[in-house]
């Protein structure tokens, strides 16, 4: 290879894409030269961020899946330390190590994941001489205990969820330890799970019933009948304190950040500061996540996170010890770069600022944008980015992203694509903000979750505050099947369509041509098997839609105006517009041909069919689509030797997935399934060579989608 | 062609035209047309502009309405519908309304049996303002049978096309020969056989079946630059199944014989299949669009909102490192050319090659790609006929040519080389060679051996030959080069010397075989620089009467 040309891209690439932050005005103490950070993606940017305007060189550590990523090109520096996967590479202390002495780096940024509350990590660092930036050992072990860290919470005297730990036999040890805690409690099977043995009293009755209930079950179900007792929280909100502490030993916390959206014990949605917040809780709260830094030895930053219920009554759950996922909305409303923080404590300065001086500007709600398929219980979809184009920078947003166009999200990793954080100066302006930052992004080639986002920010509850850890469970039980779109919606699509199919076809036109243009007749469009008829009257710029069914037609709606404000085509022919005195912005998809059109609107993606009047009348006479005949066996493409076979007999399977791999020419080639179902046979083994046509895999095919088996674990909390 | 030399009555019988299901056309009274004067009928003594008028009403619906329900309850529309939604609206201009068919045999000069129009609907009309014949045949004539009076309304447009330079658009709806007219009908079909190869490079001929379309009639589309089918309604063979039956005992159906699905992934007649008539005008319409009218027609320039700097810097990272790894060459061009419109024809058929229409800048190119998702985008028989074909179409239109080149070599094995890759790769060869039209080629990955020549190298007379750095140019992979110069020598390391040594595209770029290595992100942009100044492109061959072209058919052909 010409070494010359790889040196000029990434040069070219880091001319581009290299966006900073935070602008480097002021003036920042003495801290290291160079820093390693021992992590990937987004976070890895966003450190690096905040070392190049501190004038810190950077070191990026990466695996061979993401050799090409944005964080390895704009490091200072970037190393190799393994293959894919991450047990092999990023894990690996020893490697990175090797690259700490490589690179002559004085500190390592862990980030979050990865090795980022790993003691062994830290320790063998610091025997080398390297800082680690991140808390003191004794703080990592103590706090990575759930037994530790309650028993530190108690000696801190931090609100702990009042339980008794050990087993209990007697029915009026029962009622006596519910007093004690205070009803309602939760009867629990200590072998329990999944809802079994498990019963929620409100009163001695209930906890007489509730106890004997409990023991039956969990004997009948797991054969153990032991019983313990827990304070049980009504409806329970997520709220989490950012603290930071320095080596003196001054404690400050920040407003908190409440998660209360979850899926599956996964944040969704962050926000800063929490609706239900009022000043004596916060000072309550964050004084007591201070305490317990202060009796662990804590310093930099770190996270208590508190179940509160509706009584505001709190409840320690966890420390986190690292730099969480959600930071940035905290920084929003605060004005303080935590990562600056945290290398400037690392360094063994003093925090800057006293408690009073922490000031709450606005409100900050985040996003986490995943490549995933919420219509198919949230499974990750692996693929490249073929179209990736954020949102117009506006003031108040700002996207944290590891990628960009052409990047691949790799089964290797957490398939996160960005986090999406807006800030406005109250909440209901951060929500604007959000949903027409939903509207504006463009992404392609993968499945993602933006149309989750777009129902819960408009979910009434949500914009009300009025939510707690069920929320998801709550409105979406059985998962999300995209947005239900509204006759209305439906008519705004068609005046879209009408406006660009004018636009297309003065196009198409050849110039000086004189014939009757489409823009004066009515059109029908068919959106979900309904057909709507559109016209426009010229004089007035009138829209009238009505929807047809048959020979009847219903009584039209008249828009008084419809104006396209902007047709971007660079970003993806954005489509901004102004209907009925409301703005609307859609994304217009896959533009093929002008017969079919695809819009992305409100989170989904809408197929249009556009028929001019005689189109329409010969329409009738055409037959219904075909069926699509979906295969229940996969053949050979092409002649060659079956180099892995990823499922077995038995296995669900779901579009998309991987089957086996079939090598031909020296190629290989990722044979994936076109239907959902089960495997009825495998009839290849690796190693064996296939002709054309050769039956590889049979199928039995379901309705239903299979169970989801969450793989990709790896989300932080 | 054997086709032809059969006699007569044998070739009726192997054509396929079942007389069994003519013969009720012929019996049925068509009422409509009880006006028309003769022997037997009182004279009609009203003013000729009233019966005029009376005659063209009638004429316009063909066979009468009983078979226009009749065709419509089988998905389909009738010949005029179809005219309709073809072209823009209240555009068409209808000719030879009112020709009648001169046979007597069989009771065929009866009145009822005379019907205006004779079975074609034949005129010009616009496709978004450009001029276009339309020929559409209607099944409610006679079956839309071809009689010598329909082959002559055929011809005379056929011949006004080339005079005006205007594309001819065939709807093909026919039950075959007219049987009844005997040769009078086979001399129809060679008339219009002829005017197919007189105005092939002339005009574009686009051919879409939209029904039957059996026996010494498939030669016409066949020969027509393009063939385009409807699903489920349409079936194109040259003996049907009853004589298949007959002669090799298969048995078979209509759509297993030749429905659109057999002729658009396995016999590759047929450049593309669309799910119904209205479906099948429409996307035709857009198809037209891309063509000039004829080969002395500037290219047809559409203005476009897509800007002609605009960079993709994915393209930068959709190459795989690993030589091994797949990727798709469609997602390559549909980045490159104007809002990722691109025309492909033949998706189905010979994979392994990507051909179509798209445009840069506003203008039409015709694109020719290898798609390493299949076969490793090797060439093979297949795709070699099916690129020369499509390189020649844009050389006699002039249409530039882009070339996407990821290519490893010919494909091996007994059964290409048994079935004549060297003269069907040949093809290929002789069509790139050959074209005069402005070229550009890209190679972004593999240029191996012989392949790397045939794919519109420098050295076939491109304009411009571009590389993206990632692109390897050699005589063949490394692995296979150093096994022959280093044999019982460290092999991987000498891999691993020939990979940097001369698996790059430097040392082409040092003998001026490309003209640059370009980003990939770039590319648009280059290339609608270069298109732009090779519009006035000249280049000249000595005077011949024509090349001789490697034609010779597949030996599978015969079987």
């Amino acid at each position: 290879r010409i070494v010359g040309i790889e040196i000029y891209i990434q040069r070219y690439m880091n001319r581009l894409f290299t966006k900073r932050l935070f602008t480097s005005t002021g003036k920042y103490p003495k801290t290291y030269d160079k820093i390693l950070i021992a992590n990937r993606g987004e976070i890895s940017r966003r450190i690096q961020d905040t070392c190049k305007k501190m004038g810190i060189k950077t070191v990026a550590v990466y695996s061979d899946a993401d050799r090409h990523a944005m964080f390895v090109k704009e490091a200072d520096e970037a190393y190799r330390i393994g293959p894919p996967q991450s047990n092999q590479s990023y894990l690996v202390m020893d490697n990175i190590l090797d690259v700490v002495k490589k690179s002559g780096a004085q500190a390592v940024h862990p980030g979050y994941g990865f090795l980022s509350e790993n003691h062994i990590f830290q320790k063998l660092l610091q025997d080398n001489g390297v800082v680690f930036i991140g808390p003191p050992t004794r703080a990592i072990t103590a706090m990575g205990d759930k037994i530790e860290s309650k028993k530190i919470a108690a000696e801190a005297k931090v609100n702990t969820i009042p339980g008794y730990m050990g087993v209990v036999t007697e029915i009026e040890e029962v009622k006596r330890i519910s007093k004690e805690i205070g009803y309602p409690v939760m009867i629990k099977a200590s072998a329990g799970g999944g809802g079994k043995g498990m019963r929620i009293a409100w009163n001695d009755e209930e906890a007489e019933i509730g106890f004997r209930l409990s023991t039956e079950e969990a004997i009948s179900s797991f054969g153990d009948g032991r019983i313990f007792i827990e304070k049980y929280i009504e409806e329970p909100r997520h709220i989490e304190y950012q603290i930071l502490g320095d080596q003196q030993g001054n404690y400050v916390y920040l407003p908190e950040r409440e998660c209360s959206v979850q899926r599956r014990n996964q944040k969704v949605i962050e926000e800063a500061p929490s609706v239900v917040m009022d000043p004596d809780t916060r000072h309550a709260m964050g004084t007591q996540a201070c305490n317990l830094a202060r009796t662990c030895g804590y310093y930099t930053t770190g996270t208590c996170e508190f179940l509160m219920d509706k009584h505001k009554q709190f409840y320690f759950l966890e420390m986190n010890t690292r730099l969480q996922v959600e930071h940035p909305v905290t920084e929003q409303i605060t004005g303080i770069d935590l990562v600056e923080e945290m290398i400037k404590i690392a360094a063994g300065y003093p925090l800057e600022y006293k408690q009073e001086d922490v000031k709450i500007n606005g409100h900050s709600i985040e996003y986490r944008v995943y490549a995933e398929d919420p219509a198919r219980k949230f499974l990750p979809s692996i693929g490249f980015l073929k179209k990736y184009r954020e949102p117009y920078n506006r003031p108040g947003l700002r996207i944290d992203t590891g990628v960009q166009e052409g990047s691949e999200i790799s089964m290797y990793y957490d398939p996160m694509i960005s986090k999406l954080i807006c800030w406005g100066k109250d909440r209901s302006e951060a929500l604007k903000l959000l949903n027409q930052n939903v509207d504006e992004y463009v992404i392609r080639g993968v499945n993602h979750n933006l149309g989750f986002c777009k129902t819960i920010i408009n979910n009434d509850s949500f914009i009300k505050g009025d939510y707690t850890t069920a929320f998801i469970p709550t409105f979406y039980p059985d998962g999300f099947k995209g947005e239900v779109m509204s006759v209305e919606d439906h008519k705004l699509l068609t005046i879209m369509a009408y406006k660009i199919k004018n636009i297309k076809d003065m196009q198409a036109r050849l110039k000086g041509v004189d014939y009757e243009p489409y823009e004066y007749e009515p059109l029908y469009m068919e959106i979900d098997d309904t057909w709507y008829r559109v016209t426009h009257d010229h004089e007035t710029e009138k829209f009238s839609v009505a929807k047809v069914e048959g020979e009847v037609e219903e009584k039209p709606t008249i828009f008084d105006e419809a104006k396209v404000e902007k047709f971007d085509y660079e970003h993806d022919s954005l489509i901004f517009t102004k209907v009925a005195g409301q703005e609307k912005t859609l994304q217009f998809n896959e533009v093929t041909d002008f017969i079919d059109y695809s819009f992305f609107y409100r989170g989904s993606n809408v197929k249009l069919r556009v028929l001019t009047p005689k189109q329409y009348e010969a329409n009738k006479y055409m037959a219904p689509p075909p069926k699509i005949d979906h295969a229940k066996r996969v053949i050979s493409p092409m002649p060659g030797s079956v180099v892995s076979v990823s499922i077995e007999e038995g296995d669900p399977v779901v579009d998309g997935q991987e089957l086996c791999v079939i090598e031909a020419m020296k190629m290989q080639n990722i044979i994936r399934s076109e239907v959902e179902g089960k495997v009825k046979k495998v009839n290849c083994k690796v190693g064996q060579s296939v002709g054309v046509d050769e039956l590889l895999i049979e199928f039995v095919q379901i309705q239903q989608y299979p169970p989801y088996i969450p793989e990709f674990s790896i989300y932080y909390l | 062609p054997v086709m032809l030399t059969l006699k007569t009555t044998r070739a009726l019988s192997l054509w396929g035209i079942r007389p069994l299901a003519l013969r009720p056309l012929w019996k049925t009274v068509v009422r409509s047309f009880s006006q028309v004067t003769s022997e037997e009928s009182p004279l009609d003594t009203r003013p000729f502009v009233e019966r005029l008028k009376e005659f063209k009403k009638a004429a316009v619906l063909g066979g009468g309405q009983k078979r226009i329900d009749t065709q419509h309850r089988k998905g389909k529309l009738n010949a005029r519908e179809r005219v309709q939604i073809f072209l823009d609206p209240n555009s068409f201009r209808e000719q030879d309304l009112l020709v009648t068919h001169r046979c007597s045999e069989f009771g065929m000069h009866k009145d009822e049996n005379k019907i205006p129009g004779d079975g074609v609907v034949t005129g010009y009309g616009t496709v978004n303002g450009r001029p276009c014949y339309v020929f559409s045949q209607d099944f409610t004539v006679h079956g839309g049978s071809l009689s010598e009076t329909h082959a002559q309304k055929i011809c005379k447009i056929m011949d006004m096309a080339m005079r005006v330079g205007a594309p001819v658009v065939g709807l093909n709806d026919s039950g075959g020969a007219r049987i009844q007219e005997g040769v009078d009908s086979l001399a129809g079909y060679a008339e219009v056989f002829q005017r197919n190869v007189i105005a092939s490079g002339v005009v574009p001929q686009i051919s879409l079946i939209m029904g039957p379309c059996a026996g010494g009639a498939v030669y016409s589309p066949a020969m027509t630059d393009f063939t385009f089918m409807v699903k489920d309604t349409s079936y194109m063979f040259v003996t049907g199944p009853e004589v298949v039956k007959a002669v090799t005992h298969e048995d078979i159906d209509q759509e297993a014989l030749g429905g659109a699905k057999v002729h658009t992934s396995k016999s590759g007649v047929a450049h593309d299949a669309f799910d119904n008539d209205i479906d099948a005008l429409l996307r035709l319409r857009n198809f037209v669009d891309f063509l000039p009218l004829s080969n002395r027609a500037p290219l047809p320039h559409r203005p476009t909102d897509d800007s002609p700097t605009r960079e993709e810097p994915s393209l930068d990272t959709v190459v795989p490192d690993d030589p091994k790894v797949s990727y798709d060459m469609k997602e390559v061009i549909e980045k490159i050319v104007d809002e990722g419109n691109f025309f492909e024809l033949m998706a189905n058929w010979a994979r392994n090659i990507i051909i179509g229409f798209a445009r840069m800048n506003g203008r039409t190119v015709g694109i020719v790609a290898n798609q390493p998702r299949v076969l490793a985008g090797c060439l093979d028989i297949d795709s070699s006929t099916k690129g020369a074909r499509f390189v020649r179409f844009c050389d006699a239109f002039n249409i530039p040519i882009l070339t996407f080149v990821d290519v490893p070599g010919f494909m091996p094995g007994t059964d290409q080389e048994h079935n004549g890759i060297i003269r069907n790769g040949a093809k290929l060869l002789f069509a790139y060679a050959e074209s005069t039209c402005p070229r550009i080629t890209i190679i972004t990955r593999k240029a191996y051996g012989g392949a790397y020549d045939v794919m519109s190298s420098k050295h076939l007379r491109a304009d411009f030959n571009y590389a993206w750095p990632q692109a390897e140019i050699a005589v063949m992979g490394a692995q296979g080069a150093a096994k022959i110069l280093f044999r019982g020598q460290d092999l991987d390391a000498k891999t691993k010397e020939y990979e940097i040594r001369l698996c790059n595209p430097l040392l082409a770029a040092q003998r001026g075989f490309l003209d640059d290595v370009v980003f990939p992100r770039e590319t648009r942009k280059r290339i609608i620089e270069d298109l732009d100044l090779l519009r006035n492109k000249v280049l000249e061959d000595p005077w011949k009467k024509h090349s001789n072209i490697p034609l010779q058919l597949d030996s599978t052909c015969w079987l």
